[in-house]
């Protein structure tokens, strides 16, 4: 029967078949970081059981970690201790964690693909619901809970019902400035908040073909947020080309075998999608959000709905809600709002492609003297590429600050934070309220809208400017 | 675990959509490394001030409601796949919550920890609302055993979807570990002729 992508790797995981609904999936890969794991292992503890396959599991603290001064002591006490507990556990459990400093260090979805830990076919989860960035390798990746996290390092199984299936097809050539978050924003739109909950996407067409696999992990890592359980991506050479060489990719004659293996990893013909989406590249213009989820973004040239626009009385009532909390008026144009913060960084937008088009835009050109700057390599191996580069020089000279790897202002965990009431525009993930600091206002963007409203001030149409 | 019992209740109406998983528990209240004490910031930046007193207006602090049951509105604990939402519900303490739709990793982590996610109708979701609206002690009846959910004084009910596995799990306070791990053999097998690179 023909197979979709995500039926064969999900099919080649199945270890024990409850009824229809139920299944018990066997998980290849399991990253772990400090703020979802310590009931986890507390639980191992209380079973008085070890963690199953340590070979399968690898640690890094992330969300909590200060991005400047990483080689002193954490200041906050509580971070500090919650990153202490995990070097505690990894070391009591012999699981792998690459701490502060250390050269493999990162934000978890950013470690495992630039280590060659993500490959096509596999199982992956994290603790963290961005996990489905690793299906831009074709992998079945996903967020679970803390009882889960306890599950896979009791068993590297878990107890799931499978997901129906989406697939999300873009074709044609995308427009000047119009990068991928602007694809995954702009499907956001379209479908809502929670319009993929229920489902596993499939990514494809012509214009996810052309996307750099950095690219292709920013459009996976928001599948979450239209509630797709995750997002992936037929693997090709692009894939095999970035993988190829990582310290943890098959080598030797294996590298030949697992390609040929991984070129099996794509939908057969004729086989059934429960839910279909055809997209024109061309629609697809630079993106901004203007509301508190991420469903709530309309391309920079438009302008926010007005209350005719939107259906129904309750969806009214949170239209209203989330533009008093944004400080925003319903048919507001998006173009000339003011920018008291900029954030470059998270698993969303924190890679090295990502730096360079921030660079890139800001070479020669100074921050707006108001706007307050958070520019955040996601990994160690992204700052020290960058700054093998000279990004950081660059990023220097234009009058803002290059820091250390960490999630940072995503979540604002650390002390990475965005003032009450204040703008920020953002390459991270989410909008909600308070989600960068309590009462901060979030507006989700590419790295190149956010550069642009770096430099001015304001919000602009980058595609206009370049 | 402990096992889940129908429950006649009043409930507290949070007629918000998108009540997204930083609402239920901010980030910042992450840091703990065990499952208690979450409830006390459950919805932290709604129910308190930044200095710490009551914001009146909020429905967890109007005493008017109260109960083990929470109605919310439409696409519940979208977004984080923190569990520590999970737990500051029940923590606070709430045993069942209601909405016409749950984000997919908020309704596994609830199962996981005892928190009933009932799943209603557009229409009848709507019917709670108004019911408590107009009179604050109205009751509903959780029935897990039927998977039916009554508003107690018009006795209109609806049932409610959960897989078997897990109606079993509540009921009998069971968990996932403990059932994967009586398949261990069947693991092994699996990791046996599992193709490696």
């Amino acid at each position: 029967m023909a197979k979709t992508l995500f039926e064969k790797v999900w099919d080649a995981h199945i270890v024990h078949k409850i009824d229809d609904s139920t299944e018990v999936l066997y998980i290849d890969r399991h990253l772990v970081h400090e703020v979802t794991s310590p009931q986890a292992f507390a639980g191992l503890e209380k079973r008085g059981i070890e963690v199953f396959r340590t070979q399968n599991t690898v640690a890094t603290p992330d969300h909590n970690v200060p991005t400047k001064d990483q080689h002193l002591p954490i200041q906050e006490e509580l971070s500090r201790l919650q990153v202490a507990k995990l070097k505690y556990n990894c070391e009591k459990f012999g699981v792998q964690m690459f701490g502060l400093g250390h050269p493999n260090h990162g934000i978890v979805h950013i470690i495992g693909p630039e280590l060659g830990i993500t490959q096509p076919g596999m199982t992956i989860v994290c603790g963290d619901s961005h996990t489905s960035t690793h299906g831009a390798f074709g992998a079945i990746a996903f967020g679970i809970g803390t009882s889960q996290v306890e599950s896979v390092l009791a068993t590297q199984c878990l107890l799931l019902s499978k997901p129906k299936t989406m697939k999300i097809q873009i074709d044609g050539k995308l427009g000047k400035g119009v990068l991928s978050k602007d694809i995954i924003l702009y499907i956001i739109s379209k479908i809502s908040s929670s319009g993929g909950t229920g489902y596993f996407v499939e990514y494809c067409g012509s214009a996810i073909e052309s996307l750099s696999m950095e690219a292709r992990m920013t459009v996976c890592n928001m599948s979450i947020e239209m509630g797709a359980r995750g997002g992936m991506i037929a693997p090709d050479q692009t894939t095999f080309d970035y993988i190829e060489g990582r310290e943890h990719a098959p080598k030797g004659e294996n590298w030949g075998k697992a390609v040929a293996y991984w070129k099996s990893l794509k939908t057969d013909e004729g086989a059934k999608f429960d839910e279909e989406l055809y997209i024109n590249a061309e629609e697809i213009g630079p993106m901004v959000t203007y509301g508190t989820n991420p469903g709530m973004g309309v391309r920079v040239d438009n302008h926010i709905p007005t209350l005719e626009n939107i259906e129904g009385e309750n969806n009214r009532i949170t239209f209203k809600k989330s533009l008093e909390y944004m400080g925003f008026n319903p048919g507001d144009n998006m173009i000339g709002k003011k920018i008291d913060w900029i954030f470059i960084g998270s698993c969303t937008n924190g890679r090295i492609e990502d730096l360079r088009i921030f660079a890139d835009y800001v070479k020669g050109k100074k921050k707006a003297a108001h706007v307050n700057d958070l520019i955040v390599p996601g990994s160690k191996q992204v700052e020290n590429q960058a700054r093998a580069e000279g990004l950081d020089k660059i990023i220097e000279e234009a009058g803002f600050k290059f820091r250390e790897p960490g999630c940072s202002a995503c979540l604002a965990m650390n002390e990475d934070k965005v003032p009450k009431e204040q703008y920020s525009i953002s390459t991270s993930n989410r909008n909600f309220e308070g989600r960068q600091g309590p009462g901060a206002r979030t507006i989700l963007a590419s790295p190149l809208t956010v550069a642009a409203a770096a430099v001015n001030g304001y919000i602009t149409n980058v595609a206009e400017e370049i | 675990m402990e096992k889940f019992q129908t429950l006649v209740s009043t409930a507290v109406p949070l007629q918000v959509e998108d009540v997204d998983t930083d609402q239920i528990i901010p980030a910042r209240f992450l840091k703990a490394t065990t499952r208690d004490g979450f409830g006390e910031n459950l919805f932290r930046d709604w129910r308190y001030n930044p200095d710490g007193s009551l914001k009146e207006d909020f429905v967890l602090n109007n005493s008017k409601f109260s109960g083990d049951i929470l109605v919310g509105g439409k696409n519940f604990g979208s977004g984080s796949s923190r569990e520590h939402a999970a737990w500051a519900i029940r923590d606070f303490p709430f045993k069942v919550v209601v909405s016409s739709f749950f984000a997919d990793i908020f309704k596994g982590n609830a199962l996981n920890n005892g928190l009933l996610p009932v799943q209603v109708s557009e229409s009848f979701l709507s019917k709670i609302f108004s019911a408590i609206e107009a009179d604050p002690k109205t009751e509903l009846k959780v029935d897990l055993e039927n998977q039916t959910i009554t508003l107690v004084s018009t006795r209109e009910a609806e049932c409610f979807e959960i897989s078997d596995y897990k109606k079993v799990c509540l009921l009998n306070g069971y968990d996932d570990i403990d059932f994967i791990i009586s398949k261990k053999a069947e693991i092994l097998e699996f990791e046996k002729n599992q193709v490696k690179f």
